[in-house]
């Protein structure tokens, strides 16, 4: 068990090192970097000065290098500026004096450098940032899995009902309904003064004005109310809860047509007692799996829900990021999706095995 | 000209119908829960003690009857306001309005539909799916809107960029200032920010989609095929490597992808043609192979084939990749002689195109290896392999074709898939140009107005789920009869 969570832990740390290489080879190509330089010094620089411009702040070595200096196993860039006599360097604040600094300064340092676009530290930028994420991800599994698991047992306990296919025909729905098209309904009916619920409930004098529900969250960045938070998390959470329901539906059918059940059916045990004492356990092995794999997918939905709804959050700071070509904030953004991912797909693996027995790693 | 309402004259007859339908089903379901949870069954086929059998009507079969009536009145009515809708045409509403351009699209369908279900027996995997309702009301929403995006030119009352600026955000059913001669002269379901026809571009939104997203799907399968076939069959470092790669862009979070892939800057610097030139190989490689491994014992007919594969998919995979006229990209993209160059992709749909390729590709990777490490154990393969028959023969001639059944509806589901992927890159305005009347790229631009105007994002929004969710339910139905056989 050690050595497949060891190996495992290896794929991945190379996985990792893969994914921020490409990243970082992409946010470096010459065209964003002559960007970030007219974007930082003057929009009508000529080639050599843009070069010039380039290698004074630290963009001018080769790839690999920068590579390394941003993860940390090279050292800083360190350059003497020829007019001023400064020095200036990735791990020197500005006006510090070389001596004394950090030699190393990247991410296994902790340092992940600094946002052009914003002018701060990205660690400063990020931390608030994904807390906030955080926020919305737990309300987004606290409505997502109960309910997908609820769904996918119903359904899947007696295959080939009524219930059954009325349920699935809503899980199937629910996964063809992207978060953009789910969120323009929801806002449309439930979040609009113009039409749909709103109106209807203010004329008929049970909602004093306003809407049902806000249609932005950014009041929700300060203070989380079932009223401004309703929407992104139902938003979230109808894309994601169709595809788990689906997966514990078909889990929970098959074990209901296991040996054991029909053994205990015949022995005389009540249907009740059968799905909750005996079905059930061996049913939600199969689920775990599917939920600890929806984060890679919440991240996207994560994405368009905050930008659909305001809400200042990671994933808004990822499109802003990508956008505003802000390097460095937006290399910090991929290693925290990419751990994310890889993290979840280790936890989902190992837990797959603690769960079910039947499986031995040799 | 006068506004339109929702309904013109069919609704005073339509609309009781309607609700009808509904308070009656909404009274089935609530009357039916309740004698659930009381604990009342439907009645049970008893035997009699002479062999027959009687079934007694409990309240719970009344109440399911109910809700079976109310949904075929459901049904009749809205073939109503379809019927009606052809007949009376603007008298009818917006509903009538909109079903009379579309009288094309039903007149097809209708037509299909009665081919299909008549040769049902003779149409194999086809013919089968009319067997399931699910399927069938699938397939219904996918053909609506093949064939509303085959039929754009004459369903669109406008242009898909024609302004009228009088008509900016007008609600649905505003007629236009001064129609010209021949002008349609209503905006059906209303306009834009911008004074477009929101009916007219959620039409031609359905080609732009339509365009794209099989291909690109097609295209993500050639790529997992021909990478999946032999790092299942034959393991080893070569799937591992494989593999390794594979779920590098799996890894990947989709949205940081499509942005660093669509973004100017990479463009300019040809990363998606570099990529294209990789992925668009496959498809011809997947041929030659084919046909060499078929063939083999056939040298003439092996080489027509082979040879023709080259120098067609050759040509279209070298007019695709290079532009010459473009100065912009690098060296190697431009080699090709402009007279050899058949067709130029415009630069941004090709990117749109490579990263959704790119990024299907993996997931069909490791469906193909799941499907081709299971098959190879079977039987069939060990006698091939006892023939004598090469390893290639063995995976194209024998491994899939019997893989076809999972691919088929793989294939439906990812399609739908690929729709919303198209439609995320058009929400973050990534899409093909912002002018684009793909629902995506729509819906991004209704959204700003969201609360105030919501006409223009819905459509297109409802259309997108609608095409998605026939996909899925044509999968399903799909699955489920060919798991019947």
């Amino acid at each position: 068990m050690a050595l497949f969570i060891l190996r495992r832990v290896g794929v991945m740390v190379l996985t990792a090192l893969c994914l921020t290489f490409i990243v970082f080879f992409l946010t470096n190509l010459a065209p964003n970097l002559e960007k970030l330089a007219k974007t930082q010094g003057n929009a009508r620089m000529s080639d050599a000065e843009v070069a010039s411009w380039l290698d004074r702040n630290g963009y001018g070595g080769p790839l690999i290098v920068r590579y390394g200096e941003w993860l940390g196993v090279v050292p800083g860039w360190l350059r003497e500026d020829p007019i001023t006599g400064e020095w200036r360097g990735r791990c020197l604040a500005r006006g510090q004096d070389p001596e004394g600094a950090d030699r190393f300064c990247g991410l296994l340092q902790g340092d992940l450098g600094y946002s052009t676009v914003s002018a701060d530290e990205v660690a400063n930028i990020l931390g608030g940032r994904l807390q906030l994420t955080g926020i919305l991800m737990f309300w987004a599994f606290a409505v997502m899995v109960p309910s997908a698991l609820l769904v996918g047992v119903l359904a899947g306990m007696r295959e080939g009902s009524r219930t059954d296919r009325s349920l699935s025909t809503f899980a199937i729905a629910s996964t063809a309904t992207p978060e953009y098209v789910s969120g323009v309904i929801f806002i449309v009916l439930l979040a609009s003064s113009q039409i749909g619920l709103s109106p209807l409930l203010v004329e008929w004098g049970w909602l004093d004005g306003g809407t049902l529900f806000l249609g932005s969250a950014r009041s929700a960045m300060d203070n989380v109310t079932f009223w401004n938070f309703t929407l992104p998390v139902m938003t979230i959470a109808l894309y994601g809860m169709g595809y788990i329901a689906r997966m514990t539906r078909a889990s929970m059918a098959e074990v209901m047509t296991a040996q054991y059940i029909r053994t205990a059916r015949l022995k005389g045990v009540s249907f009740r007692n059968i799905v909750l004492k005996h079905a059930l356990r061996n049913a939600l092995i199969a689920p775990f799996t599917v939920i600890m794999l929806q984060f890679p997918w919440l991240l996207t939905g994560v994405v368009i829900v905050e930008t659909l709804f305001n809400y200042n959050g990671f994933g808004w700071t990822l499109v802003q990021a990508a956008s505003n070509n802000d390097i460095e904030l937006l290399l910090a953004c991929s290693i925290v999706a990419v751990l994310v991912v890889l993290v979840t797909q280790l936890i989902s693996d190992i837990g797959y095995v603690f769960l079910n027995p039947r499986i031995r790693i040799s | 000209m006068e506004p339109l309402s929702w309904s013109g004259d069919l609704g005073a007859f339509i609309n009781p119908i309607l609700l009808l339908a509904v308070v009656l089903f909404v009274a089935g379901f609530v009357s039916n829960f309740a004698m659930a949870l009381v604990g009342i069954r439907p009645g049970e086929m008893v035997v009699n003690a002479d062999h027959t059998l009687s079934l007694h009507r409990t309240p719970v079969d009344f109440a399911l009857m109910a809700m079976k009536y109310a949904v075929l009145v459901f049904a009749i009515g809205v073939a109503g306001y379809i019927i009606g809708g052809m007949i009376l045409a603007e008298r009818g509403g917006i509903l009538g309005g909109m079903a009379s351009r579309l009288t094309p699209v039903w007149i097809s369908m209708a037509a299909l539909f009665a081919v299909s279900i008549v040769f049902k027996r003779k149409l194999g995997l086809y013919g089968k799916l009319f067997d399931s309702p699910i399927g069938m009301v699938g397939f219904a929403l996918v053909m609506f809107w093949i064939l509303a995006a085959a039929f754009s030119g004459v369903v669109a009352p406008h242009g898909a960029i024609t302004v009228i600026s009088q008509m900016r955000n007008e609600v649905p059913g505003t007629a236009l200032p001064s129609p010209a001669e021949g002008q349609y002269a209503w905006y059906l379901l209303g306009g834009d920010n911008l004074g477009r026809d929101v009916f007219s571009r959620v039409i031609y939104g359905a080609f732009e989609v339509l365009k794209i997203a099989p291909l690109a799907t097609l295209f993500a399968f050639m790529v997992g095929v021909t990478l999946g076939l032999p790092a299942g069959y034959y393991g080893g470092r070569l799937d591992t490597i494989i593999t390794f790669m594979a779920n590098l862009v799996l890894a990947f979070p989709v949205i940081l992808l499509f942005y660093l892939l669509v973004t100017p800057e990479i463009v300019a610097a040809g990363i998606p043609n570099y990529l294209s030139m990789v992925l668009f190989i496959f498809p011809i490689v997947f041929f030659v192979v084919l046909f060499n491994s078929r063939f083999r014992t056939d040298p003439p007919r092996r080489n027509l084939l082979v040879g023709g594969a080259i120098a067609i998919g050759g040509l279209a995979y070298l007019s695709l990749i290079s532009n010459p006229s473009d100065p912009n990209l690098p060296l190697i993209f431009r080699l090709w002689p402009e007279v050899l160059d058949l067709f130029d992709i415009p630069g941004n749909l090709l990117i749109v195109f490579v990263s959704v390729v790119f990024v299907n590709s993996p997931t069909v990777f490791r469906i193909v290896r799941g499907i081709v490490l299971d098959i190879k154990t079977r039987d069939y393969v060990a006698a091939g392999q006892t023939r004598g028959e090469g390893p290639w023969y063995i995976m194209l001639w024998e491994i899939l074709p019997n893989a076809r059944g999972p691919l088929i509806v793989d294939f439906c589901l990812r399609i739908g898939y690929t729709t919303i992927l198209l439609g995320t890159l058009g929400f973050f305005g990534l899409g093909v140009s912002p002018e684009s009347p793909d629902w995506g790229s729509t819906i991004n631009e209704g959204r700003r107005l969201l609360t105030i105007y919501p006409h223009p994002a819905l459509p297109p929004a409802l259309a997108l789920m609608s095409l998605v969710l026939g996909l899925n339910l044509l999968a399903d139905g799909l699955r489920e009869e060919s798991l019947k056989d």
